[in-house]
């Protein structure tokens, strides 16, 4: 039976893609990933990882190599966050479209301008369009089981797509929590040694990463779309293969006291626990609302969106990044987008909260939902407001 | 001078018969990249997976659903080819090791034009062979960048008209010398590095069987006549290799350890640089004081080559 310890996040991710038979791991040291690729080289050195580890001289070649060493037919790990994600970018969608399983960890945080270390979405939400399966974590133990299952989907022959696992730096990446580790067997029963569609071996040769003319690209865009759209029956017999072997079950979207709400809050990461701490004092007082937690970012649960948000009257979205001069977070845009067409939708408001590293309390979650408790819900123009902004 | 004469006759013997890159590919007229490419893949022979970057090569070779490679091979984005063929290299390595792939030895080669090597993807090649991986890197050089429209790079040489260092009234054209690449790798410790030009075909397969030999990196820069691009006949891409040899401004030369060799086909005189230039349209503005500086140049590097094959000794 799977022990219970206390550590690291970062570290205890380190440890669960230990768990994965990776072949190869390409690294580059970034504020506040760098503890997961310190750790990865420690389970290296002390041979408990049996995998090539290459110190690349920057993100952009982490990602490269990992790219060259997925072709190859290897398991492959990276880690990384704002600026390195960045530098990756002209990358992910070669990846996505190459259809290399990769998996990579991202301990998120903002992105530079000016610089700032500390947690937000603003690296991830650049990269939403790079065709990259794209998960986010709440706590430590969601971190440690997702890294495993990510291999698992990336892997799969319906799939065989990146999958990148957003956990929040530093708020998520350097708590220490209780965390349980599945056993090694059940790991290695639950994932198999990938079997590659193609590979780099000159048994047969093959070529990757061909040039494409206005003849076949549309029709290649296509497919890869299709691949992250399907990818989801995959993630959901996965999640459901995980529930039954280890007893935590995952979905696209979890609620929190949300099925008769009238005021719903949605959020994003590692902010879910305290946003229900939020939820119990509010019903305390005898206000009806209640929490959903999004977990796949992409491909987007639809479906699953449009069913918890059925009954509610109002709905808070949170979003820890910012479309300057666009239509509001980009979570809002894609939750708006998903009501569009529904005949009964709640009004929405959106708050920009928690940009680089600033605190998001208990406090602040019930003064949003007081906020918008006088607000009419027959209201149809919605807000967008950054929560807290000093404005002076 | 080390020319086989009846080459005709005894090149089948001397040149694996196997074409691994395939005829049909959409190269340019007179191509020398083309041609070096081809004789790169005999001399390294099927056990290869090659990582390329953007450029002439991945294009006029891997238009979908054609390829005219018969190795594997990747291609990924334009600065990375030496961060790819890495991974390849560290992804066949970590399943060899482990039974998941047979345990043949297969040379992974990283290849770029000179703007995929020198400039753009200086900093990935540089880390790449800083930590030693086992791997070739070839570095085909047609001094500008071909591919996008004959734009200056690093190793456009000194006064050669480009389309964004072009000659003008009051321009000569590149206006800085060309970047030294294998001295470059030579200071990165790598064990061996060579230069070398398909116009010298037995020469440069010899050097990248050397090459493939070398268990870590090695390096070899081959010289590519671009007859689009240098404003040349394209019956004349083997004739201007041979010039830019024998001129000395394209040297042949190998470091094995530090320990510097001139090649046999360098000539005891060399030809002036101005019979290098005649038939280059990209060249045809330089006056007499201009051809003059960039003759003084090229005696004086290639003085220095000789002092250290003369002087060097291996690294031990």
């Amino acid at each position: 039976m799977a022990k219970r310890v206390g550590m690291e996040v970062a570290v205890a991710v380190a440890e669960a893609v230990g768990q994965c038979d990776i072949d190869m791991a390409a690294v580059y040291p970034i504020t506040p990933q760098s503890h997961i690729a310190e750790h990865l080289s420690d389970l290296v050195a002390d041979g408990k990882i049996d995998a090539e580890f290459v110190t690349v001289e920057s993100e952009h070649s982490a990602m490269s190599a990992v790219i060259g060493a997925s072709g190859t037919g290897a398991r492959v790990y990276t880690a990384t966050s704002s600026q390195g994600l960045m530098l990756m970018h002209e990358l992910l969608p070669i990846a996505s479209g190459m259809r290399l399983p990769i998996v990579m960890g991202i301990a998120n945080r903002a992105v530079s301008g000016p610089l700032n270390i500390l947690n937000d979405h603003s690296d991830i939400m650049p990269q939403r369009d790079s065709g990259w399966i794209s998960i986010f974590v709440e706590n430590g133990q969601e971190a440690v089981d997702v890294s495993i299952q990510a291999f698992k989907i990336a892997e799969h022959k319906d799939v065989n797509l990146p999958v990148c696992v957003n956990i929040d730096g530093f708020q998520l990446t350097h708590m220490v929590e209780p965390l349980e580790f599945p056993d090694q067997e059940l790991v290695d029963k639950f994932l198999p040694p990938r079997v590659p569609y193609a590979t780099l071996h000159p048994s047969k040769p093959v070529t990757m990463g061909a040039f494409a003319m206005s003849d076949y690209f549309t029709e290649m865009q296509k497919a890869k779309d299709e691949a992250l759209i399907n990818s989801k029956k995959v993630i959901l017999e996965v999640w459901d293969e995980w529930a039954k072997m280890f007893g935590r079950a995952y979905k696209p979207v979890e609620t929190y006291k949300a099925d008769d709400a009238e005021i719903l809050m949605l959020t994003m990461g590692s902010m879910g626990e305290t946003a229900e701490m939020a939820i119990d004092a509010l019903r305390a007082k005898g206000v009806s609302v209640g929490l959903i937690k999004l977990r796949l970012w992409r491909p987007f649960p639809f479906e699953e969106i449009k069913a918890v948000l059925k009954a509610a009257k109002k709905l808070i979205v949170t979003d820890r990044a910012v479309s300057f001069g666009g239509p509001g977070g980009p979570v809002f845009s894609e939750i708006k987008s998903a009501l569009y067409s529904e005949a009964r939708r709640p009004a929405i408001y959106n708050y920009i909260i928690g940009l680089g590293g600033r605190d998001v309390t208990v406090k602040d979650f019930i003064g949003m939902v007081e906020k918008v408790i006088p607000c009419s819900a027959e209201k149809t123009v919605d807000t967008y407001e950054y929560w807290g902004v000093r404005e002076s | 001078m080390n020319i086989v004469e009846n080459f005709d006759l005894y090149a089948p013997r001397l040149i694996n018969k196997k074409e691994l890159l395939s005829a049909g590919h959409r190269a340019c007229t007179g191509c020398a990249e083309v041609l070096a490419v081809r004789l790169m893949c005999k001399a390294l022979g099927e056990n290869t997976v090659i990582a390329s970057a953007t450029g002439c090569m991945e294009i006029v070779s891997s238009m979908y659903p054609t390829t005219a490679w018969e190795v594997p091979w990747i291609h990924v984005a334009f600065e990375n080819a030496a961060a790819v063929a890495a991974g390849v290299e560290a992804g066949l390595a970590g399943l060899r090791k482990k039974g998941k792939i047979d345990d043949r030895y297969i040379k992974v080669v990283g290849m770029a034009g000179d703007g995929g090597t020198m400039d753009i993807g200086f900093q990935a090649l540089s880390g790449a062979m800083e930590r030693g991986h086992d791997m070739l890197f070839v570095c085909f050089d047609n001094e500008a960048y071909m591919n996008t429209g004959i734009q200056r790079s690093s190793g456009t040489p000194m006064g050669a008209s480009t389309t964004t260092a072009p000659a003008g009234k009051i321009s000569s054209g590149q206006k800085t010398w060309k970047k030294n690449m294998p001295e470059i790798m030579v200071a990165h410790g790598v064990s061996y590095v060579a230069t070398a030009c398909p116009s010298y075909p037995l020469d440069f397969i010899r050097k990248v069987e050397k090459a493939k030999s070398i268990k870590g990196p090695s390096y070899i820069h081959c010289f590519s006549v671009c007859p689009t691009g240098w404003r040349c006949g394209s019956h004349l891409a083997i004739a201007m290799g041979r010039l830019a040899v024998e001129s000395g401004v394209f040297p042949l030369y190998e470091v094995e350890n530090g320990k510097y060799k001139m090649s046999s086909e360098m000539p005891k005189k060399l030809k002036p640089v101005k019979d290098y230039f005649k038939a280059q349209g990209r060249f045809r503005h330089l006056g007499e004081e201009e051809v003059k500086t960039i003759q003084h140049k090229v005696e004086s590097e290639y003085q220095k080559i000789l002092d250290k094959a003369k002087y060097l000794k291996a690294w031990d």
